[in-house]
C-alpha cells in the first residue's frame, strides 16, 4: 500500500492480560488462521468458549473504555486492519463489545 | 497496565481450562462418539438431540416459548413477511370434530433435511448429533434451503443488524433459523423455549437425546404415539408431536 | 454511419465487411443505461438489503428469478439452430449457427448475471466454487452453466471461422448434448422441491425442456430477423418457413406438457388443493396463466404458425413476440405461486398462526428487482448486440432469396 498517511504503524489499545493466546508474533501472522479454524470448529463441532474464540479477542482486546474493538484507528482490530487495508466482514454479524459493554449500552453498534 | 478485573480472570479461567473441561462437554462428545463408532463400536451410541411436543400441555395463546426464542437469540418480533423467527405457535382446528391444538413450530431438525440436500455450498448442514443449522460463514444467500423446507421454519436477514449479541451473530444476506440453542446444548443445557415452556408451568416442550433409551423423550416416544409433521415426505423429524 | 448497401448474393457464408447496422450506439447506450440501472438497484440492496424488494420469508424467490430462470432456459433453446444444424446435419441450418451459439451465451451470461447479484452475500461467490455440495442440483447446475459457455464458446468459434466448420460438427453433437442436460438441471432445481406442491414433478424436468426448445426458438427469429434487417441480408422465405413450423411444433409440446404436469397433478389427491388455487381461484397467478400462456403464450402463436392464411413475415414475429410474453407469464405464475400457496403442514386441520400458516403468501414486486431482473436482460442484449457487430455474426440463408420489408 501507497498511502503515505499509513506510514507509521498505528498505535493501538492496550489488551488486557499479560500474554495473548499464541506468541505475539505468531498471532500478528497468524490470527486469521487461528480464528476461521476456531469458527469451523465451533460451529461444527460444537466446540464452545476456547481458546481462539472470536468473542475472546474482543473481551481482551477491547478498548478500556468504550469495550470495543472497532471505532477508530486506535481500536485494535480496526487501527491494524485499516493499516493493512484489510477488511473484515466478521463485525457485520459479530459483536465488536465486550460482553459487560453490550449489556451497559443497549442500543445500536456502531460496526 | 489495565487493571485485571473479575469478567477477565474468569474468562481467562476458561480459556486455559478449555481443552481439559472441555473434552468432558458435550460438545466435544460429538467427536469422541463419531470415533468410538469408527473404531472398535461395542455398543456405542450417537447422539440424536431432539425434542418433543405435547399439544395437550401446550396452553393456546400462550407465546413463552417464542418469547424466550426472542430474547435467547436476539430476534424482535416478527410482524413483517421479512422479520426473522425462528418459531411460531400455531393453532389448529380439526376440520371435522372441531378439536383445537395449540403447539409451537419451528426447524423439524431432520434426519434428512432437505435444506442441507439443496444448499449449493454446504452451509446448510446437520451437526453429528443431529442439528439442523446454517454455518453463516459460507452461506451465499440464495435462499435455495428455504425454497425447499416443508416447515417454513427458516428466516432470511433482509437488514442490516445493528443490535448485536455475542450468542446469536447476525448480519445482512445469510439464511438462519432454529439452532435447538446449540450454544447452550454444547455447554450441557436445555435449549430457551424449553425452559421457558417449562418455567410457565406447561412443560408441553422437552428435549433430550433420542438415541439413549433411558432419556425421558425416548421413553415417550417410545410408548406413546408421537407424529412427525409431514411425515410423509419420510424427512424422519428430530421434533416429534404428541395428541395431535 | 453509411449507407447501407445491398450486398451481392451470398457467396459466402460471411458477411463481407462495410455493413454496418443501422443504430447501434443508439441501442447499445440504451442497454448500457438499463445495465447501469440494475447496477445502481445491485448496490442500493447491498445497502439496505432485500426489504426493499418484494420478497421475504415465503416468497423468497420473485421477479429477479423470473427473468433469470427466462434468460437461461432460453439460452438452452437459443441454441437449437445450431443443434439441428450440427446433430442432424441439416445443411439450410448452418448459416445461423453462428448467431444461434452467439445468442445462448449472451442470454446465459444475463440470466447469471441477475441470480449472482441477487445473492444476500454475492462477494462470497468464491466460497461457491471452493466449497461444493454434490448433493445440491443447484451446485451441479453452476457446472452445467460454467461447461455450457465453455462449450458453446469453442463453437461459436469454430462455426466462425472457415478452417474449423468441418470439424465443429462433434462440438456441436456436445453442445446439444450438454443443453439437454442443463435445462434437464434448470427445470430439476424446481422439480425436486418435494414439500411444494407447485413444483414437485418429474414432468417439470421435460416441460422445461419442450419450453426451451420454444422460447429459444422465438427469440433466435426475432434476433434473425432484426439482424438481417439492419445488414439488409435477404431472409430466404423458404427458411422462415422451416423456423416457422419449428416454433409450432415446439410450441405445441410445451403447452401439451405443461397440460401433462397440471393433469398429472389433479390425478395425486394431495396436489389438488393446489390445482384449485392455481388454475381456478389464484387471481393474477390463474389469470396469468390462462391469459398469458395458454392463451397469449399458446394459442395465438400456433394459430399464428400453423394455420396457413397467416403465412406472412409480419405474423411470425408476432408469433415469436406472443411466445416470449407468454413465457414471462408461464414463469411468473410458476415460480411466484408455487411459493405463495400455503404448504400443508397439517392436513385436515384448519391453521392459524403469526406467520401466515395457511393462507397465500404475498408478493409485490418493488423497483429494484425489477430493475435487476431487466439488467440481465439489458446485459445479454449488449453482449449478443456487440458480439454480433464485432465478428459481423449475420446469418446469409444460402436458399431463394426474398427481400426483407
Ligand atoms: C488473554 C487475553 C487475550 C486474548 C484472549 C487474546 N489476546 Fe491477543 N494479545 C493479548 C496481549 C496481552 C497482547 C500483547 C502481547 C505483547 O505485547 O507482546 C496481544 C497481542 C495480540 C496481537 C499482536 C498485536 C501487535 O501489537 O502486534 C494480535 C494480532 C492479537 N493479539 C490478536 C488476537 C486475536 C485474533 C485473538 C482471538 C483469537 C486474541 N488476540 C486473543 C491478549 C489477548
Ligand atoms: C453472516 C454472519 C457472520 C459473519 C459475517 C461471520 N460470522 Fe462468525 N459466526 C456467526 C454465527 C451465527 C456464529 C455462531 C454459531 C454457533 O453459535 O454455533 C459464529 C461463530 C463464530 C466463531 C465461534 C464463536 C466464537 O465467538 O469464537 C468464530 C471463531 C467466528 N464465528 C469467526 C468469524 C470470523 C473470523 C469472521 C470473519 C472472517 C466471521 N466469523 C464472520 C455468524 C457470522
Ligand atoms: C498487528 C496487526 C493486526 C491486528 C492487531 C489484527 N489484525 Fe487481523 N489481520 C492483519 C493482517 C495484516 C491481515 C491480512 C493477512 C493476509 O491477508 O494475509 C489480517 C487478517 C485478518 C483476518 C482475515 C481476513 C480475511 O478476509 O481473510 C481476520 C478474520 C482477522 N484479521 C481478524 C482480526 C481480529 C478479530 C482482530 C482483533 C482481535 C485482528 N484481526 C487484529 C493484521 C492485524
Amino acid at each position: 500500500m501507497a498511502a503515505p498517511a499509513l506510514a507509521k504503524p498505528p498505535v493501538l489499545d492496550k489488551a488486557k492480560g499479560e500474554k495473548c493466546v499464541e506468541e505475539t508474533s505468531v498471532m500478528r501472522k497468524r490470527h486469521m488462521d487461528f480464528l476461521k479454524h476456531q469458527r469451523d470448529d465451533t460451529v461444527h463441532g460444537g466446540i464452545r468458549g476456547a481458546k481462539h474464540s472470536l468473542a475472546g479477542c474482543v473481551e481482551c482486546h477491547a478498548n478500556a473504555r468504550d469495550g470495543a474493538v472497532l471505532g477508530s484507528s486506535q481500536h485494535f482490530c480496526q487501527g491494524c486492519h485499516e493499516y493493512a487495508a484489510v477488511k473484515l466482514d466478521c463485525f457485520d454479524c459479530h459483536t465488536s463489545h465486550t460482553k459487560s459493554a453490550q449489556a451497559s449500552q443497549k442500543r445500536g453498534v456502531p460496526r | 497496565m489495565i487493571p485485571v478485573d473479575e469478567s477477565r480472570r474468569k474468562f481467562l479461567g476458561t480459556t486455559a481450562a478449555a481443552a481439559g473441561a472441555l473434552a468432558l462437554g458435550p460438545g466435544v462428545m460429538l467427536y469422541s462418539y463419531a470415533e468410538a463408532k469408527a473404531g472398535s463400536g461395542a455398543g456405542e451410541r450417537t447422539i440424536r438431540w431432539g425434542m418433543l411436543v405435547d399439544t395437550t400441555k401446550c396452553a393456546s395463546g400462550c407465546t413463552a416459548c417464542v418469547d424466550a426464542c426472542n430474547t435467547e437469540h436476539n430476534i424482535a418480533p416478527a410482524k413483517l413477511p421479512t422479520d426473522v423467527q425462528w418459531i411460531r405457535k400455531v393453532e389448529l382446528k380439526d376440520e371435522r370434530t372441531g378439536a383445537v391444538h395449540s403447539m409451537p413450530v419451528m426447524c423439524q431438525h431432520c434426519a434428512e433435511p432437505p435444506c442441507v440436500d439443496v444448499c449449493p455450498t454446504g452451509a446448510s448442514f446437520k451437526r453429528a448429533d443431529g442439528i439442523v443449522m446454517v454455518d453463516r460463514h459460507t452461506c451465499i444467500g440464495c435462499r435455495y434451503c428455504m425454497m425447499a423446507c416443508p416447515y417454513k421454519a427458516r428466516s432470511f436477514v433482509h437488514e442490516p443488524t445493528t443490535n448485536k449479541s455475542s450468542v446469536a451473530p447476525r448480519g445482512k444476506g445469510c439464511v438462519e433459523s432454529c439452532t435447538m440453542c446449540v450454544h447452550r446444548v454444547d455447554k450441557g443445557g436445555t435449549p430457551a423455549c424449553v425452559e421457558a415452556c417449562s418455567d410457565a408451568g406447561h412443560r408441553a416442550i422437552i428435549f433430550g437425546d433420542l438415541n439413549d433409551p433411558n432419556s425421558e423423550i425416548a421413553k415417550r416416544v417410545k410408548a406413546a404415539t408421537t407424529t412427525q409433521l409431514r411425515a410423509d415426505l419420510r424427512t424422519d423429524n428430530g421434533v416429534r408431536y404428541q395428541g395431535l | 454511419m453509411a449507407a447501407t448497401p445491398r450486398p451481392a448474393p451470398p457467396a459466402n457464408l460471411f458477411p463481407t465487411a462495410g455493413v454496418e447496422p443501422r443504430g447501434f450506439w443508439a441501442l447499445a447506450i440504451a442497454a448500457a443505461v438499463v445495465l447501469l440501472l440494475a447496477l445502481g438497484a445491485f448496490h442500493y440492496l447491498e445497502e439496505v438489503g432485500h426489504v426493499a424488494t418484494g420478497m421475504g420469508n415465503e416468497v423468497v424467490w420473485g421477479l429477479p428469478h423470473v427473468f433469470a430462470i427466462f434468460l437461461i432456459v432460453t439460452a438452452s433453446g437459443a441454441l437449437n439452430v445450431a443443434s439441428v444444424s450440427s446433430v442432424f446435419g441439416v445443411k439450410a441450418y448452418k448459416p445461423g449457427a453462428a448467431l444461434s451459439a452467439l445468442l445462448a451465451l449472451a442470454l446465459l451470461v444475463g440470466g447469471l448475471m441477475i441470480l449472482v447479484l441477487d445473492l444476500g452475500r454475492p462477494e462470497r461467490l468464491v466460497v461457491a466454487a471452493t466449497h461444493y455440495n454434490f448433493k445440491s442440483i443447484f451446485a451441479w447446475n453452476m457446472i452445467l452453466y460454467n461447461g455450457f459457455l465453455a462449450i458453446v464458446a469453442v463453437y461459436a468459434v469454430m462455426s466462425l471461422e472457415r478452417r474449423w466448420q468441418k470439424i465443429s460438427a462433434p462440438v456441436g453433437v456436445l453442445a446439444f448434448v450438454w443443453r439437454i442436460i442443463l435445462t434437464t438441471g434448470t427445470g430439476s432445481i424446481f422439480g425436486f422441491l418435494i414439500a411444494r406442491p407447485g413444483y414437485a414433478s418429474a414432468v417439470i424436468a421435460p416441460l422445461f425442456i419442450a419450453l426451451s426448445l420454444a422460447w429459444g426458438m422465438a427469440v433466435f427469429i426475432l434476433v434473425k430477423e432484426a439482424v438481417c434487417h439492419w445488414y439488409g441480408v435477404p431472409v430466404s422465405e423458404e427458411m422462415r418457413v422451416r423456423l416457422r413450423r419449428l416454433l409450432g411444433i415446439f410450441v405445441a409440446t410445451g403447452l401439451y406438457l405443461a397440460a401433462v404436469h397440471h393433469l398429472t397433478n389433479l390425478y395425486w389427491a394431495r396436489q389438488t388443493e393446489f390445482e384449485r388455487f392455481f388454475l381456478l381461484d389464484g387471481g393474477l397467478y390463474t389469470v396469468l396463466f390462462w391469459g398469458g400462456f395458454v392463451l397469449l403464450g399458446s394459442v395465438v402463436p400456433l394459430l399464428l404458425t400453423l394455420l396457413p392464411r397467416f403465412n406472412s413475415p409480419r405474423a411470425l414475429l408476432w408469433a415469436c413476440w406472443a411466445v416470449v410474453e407468454g413465457a414471462f407469464a408461464f414463469l411468473y405464475s410458476f415460480i411466484i405461486a408455487g411459493q405463495a400457496f400455503p404448504m400443508d403442514l397439517f392436513p385436515g386441520y384448519e391453521v392459524r398462526s403469526g406467520f401466515r400458516d395457511g393462507v397465500v403468501a404475498p408478493y409485490l414486486p418493488r423497483l429494484p428487482e425489477f430493475l435487476l431482473g431487466m439488467g440481465g436482460v439489458a446485459l445479454a442484449f449488449l453482449v449478443a448486440l456487440v458480439a454480433i457487430r464485432l465478428f459481423k455474426v449475420v446469418p446469409r440463408d444460402e436458399m431463394p432469396a426474398v427481400e426483407v420489408k
